[in-house]
């Protein structure tokens, strides 16, 4: 018999070492199927590779060429441009509105909780086809534009090389504004009203009073936030093909598209794996750094 | 206390940020139920009643009824596997101490960031040179391996909060470790499970590239991909196309509005790290 101090302090469950039985499968398709490719992706980004014949060490040519050649760097530059749709706006919006309504229940939230957060269970490939069409020449957006006298402004957006990137980052705010909306109101509704009424008593206005109170309350949320759109932002390949493929010319290429291109359309495989290694490498650096930021600062 | 125009205000934003959300929604819904043959690639109304047929023609015309079929079959194989292994797997992590336990368990954290572009280039060629890519094997494993990283961090988080007294006053009774998981923590742990399976089930069902990468054959085709397919060759045909993507959104919006509450759940945790 073991003493139940023993038993109390060590995990239950007896013999340890069945642990490992237990994650044995599980660990087994992830290793093979997860981590196993990432490890070839980073091998296959130090080769020259088309897919056919015999390979060519590269060494950080691959790398390389992401920092010098045009046509490799403007797919990062416009990764950038969309998380400004993806996570900034979003952010900001979701903040606008709970600064607004911090100081009240919300009455029907369950409702505007379902609506806000439906565009994130669509198929992207649905949400792609459904902009597609609003965006299209002659589509809902122009004819809005028509009905209210701005036909001048009116035309084909997707396929306009200036307006083209700036559509596709609507339908990135559209798809992540309720994500951040639906987080700040659930976490405003968790501060302390006290500490309302504290700066309220001590003469705050509206403006400091968010800033004092409202937003080091969201700090977890926001975090979260930042951490699931900015991710999203970088991983829409779905979005990118079936609304533009990259186009015109390049100007709505993204890194998630790049790789896609390269390896199954140009035979540049190792070039579409050093691609993904550095998506890979951005993603971690921006989620860490919003950690760090955002959250670490509390302790 | 708090001024009527703040209020007025709030609820304003909120309307109108409820309206954009619903607007390309109910603009494909009203598409779906248009006439065919209706010219231009906008939104139209429904004239003259609605027309079912959009979705008959889809099922048979644009073989969606195949599609949906292979859809439904991955993503129950998926579904199941992962919450399999991921119970398996979570239980371990959560309640047993064994030599590197954490190690482990980080190793699948890192899941959660890492981007399935980074991966799809060399599965493509392994799966090709073991003769799976075509298969349904193709779509499955992959896509099994990737939901297992949010699956054992969830079920994990599950079990480290199920609570010890439970665990304990089982094996006073004489349960066995698989005794304990299946008779008392399973069943105890269903809202958990709940929100884990329909995470996995909405990923899989609306996964597009792997399905792109994997596939050539048309008879394997999962329901997005059919879809992405099926507007480029008609991309005129708008209201076969909107039927097209009301029936790939509905199976996940019917469980999501059934269950929304797990839904954002499980969303908005996968990105809390410890």
């Amino acid at each position: 018999m073991k003493s139940p101090l023993r038993s109390s302090r060590r995990a239950p469950g007896e013999p340890r070492a069945i642990g490992y039985l237990y994650i044995l499968p599980a660990l087994a398709v992830y290793a093979a199927f997860l981590l196993y490719p990432f490890g070839q992706s980073v091998w296959l980004s130090l080769l020259h590779w088309d897919g056919l014949n015999a390979a060519t060490w590269a060494g950080l040519d691959n790398y390389g060429d992401l920092f010098t050649d045009p046509a490799l760097r403007a797919p990062f530059v416009h990764a950038l441009v969309l998380l400004i749709f993806y996570a900034a706006l979003p952010v900001a919006i979701g903040l606008l509105l709970a600064a607004v309504m911090s100081r009240f229940r919300v009455r029907g939230m369950t409702f505007f909780r379902t609506v806000l957060f439906l565009p994130q269970v669509l198929a992207m490939v649905v949400v792609g086809v459904t902009w597609r069409s609003i965006l299209a020449p002659d589509g809902m957006l122009n004819d809005v534009l028509n009905l209210v006298g701005l036909d001048s402004l009116s035309r084909a957006w997707l396929g306009d090389e200036n307006w083209a990137l700036p559509a596709v980052g609507v339908v990135g705010t559209w798809v992540e504004t309720g994500l951040c909306m639906v987080l700040f109101l659930a976490g405003a509704q968790r501060i302390p009203r006290e500490l309302y009424e504290a700066a309220r008593i001590d003469g705050a206005g509206a403006v400091r009073e968010f800033f004092t109170v409202t937003l080091p309350g969201l700090r977890a949320e926001i975090a979260v936030a930042l951490t699931l759109t900015i991710v999203a932002g970088l991983r829409n390949f779905d979005l990118i093909y079936i609304t533009t493929s990259g186009g015109p010319g390049n100007a709505t290429s993204v890194p998630a598209y790049e790789v896609y291109h390269r390896a199954f359309e140009t035979n540049q495989v190792g070039s579409a794996a050093a691609v993904g290694v550095a998506l890979t490498v951005v993603i971690f650096v921006l989620t860490v750094t919003v950690s760090r930021l955002v959250e670490g600062r509390r302790s | 206390m708090i001024s009527r125009t703040e209020r007025t205000t709030g609820y304003a934003i909120l309307t109108l940020f409820a309206v954009i959300s619903l607007t390309p929604v109910l603009g494909i819904l009203s598409t779906a139920f248009g006439k065919q043959g209706a010219l231009g690639t906008g939104f139209s109304l429904p004239e003259g009643g609605l027309h079912w047929s959009n979705f008959a023609d889809a099922w048979t015309r644009g073989h969606f009824g195949t599609y949906l079929g292979n859809s439904v079959l991955v993503a129950a194989v998926v579904v199941l596997a992962t919450a399999l292994l991921a119970t398996l797997a979570g239980y371990a992590f959560g309640v047993m101490d064994f030599p590197f336990a954490t190690p482990l368990f980080y190793l699948f954290v890192i899941g959660l960031t890492l981007p399935q572009e980074a991966l799809v280039v060399p599965l493509y060629f392994d799966l090709r040179y073991v003769e799976l890519t075509d298969t349904y094997w193709a779509l499955i494993l992959p896509q099994t391996a990737q939901s297992l990283a949010f699956g054992v961090f969830w079920m994990r988080a599950y079990f480290r909060g199920s609570a010890r007294s439970v665990i304990e006053a089982a094996r006073m009774d004489g349960a066995s470790t698989w005794t304990t998981l299946w008779r008392v923590l399973v069943p105890m742990g269903r809202p958990a499970i709940t929100t884990m399976i329909v995470i996995t089930f909405m990923w899989t069902w609306n996964e597009f590239l792997m399905a792109l990468v994997m596939v050539s054959e048309e008879g394997l085709r999962t329901v997005p991909l059919g879809l992405a397919f099926f507007q480029g060759q008609h991309a005129s045909e708008t209201s076969l196309l909107a039927a097209a993507s009301v029936l790939i959104a509905l199976p996940v919006v019917i469980v999501y509005v059934a269950l929304q509450r797990r839904f954002i759940e499980g969303m908005l945790t996968g990105a809390v790290k410890e």
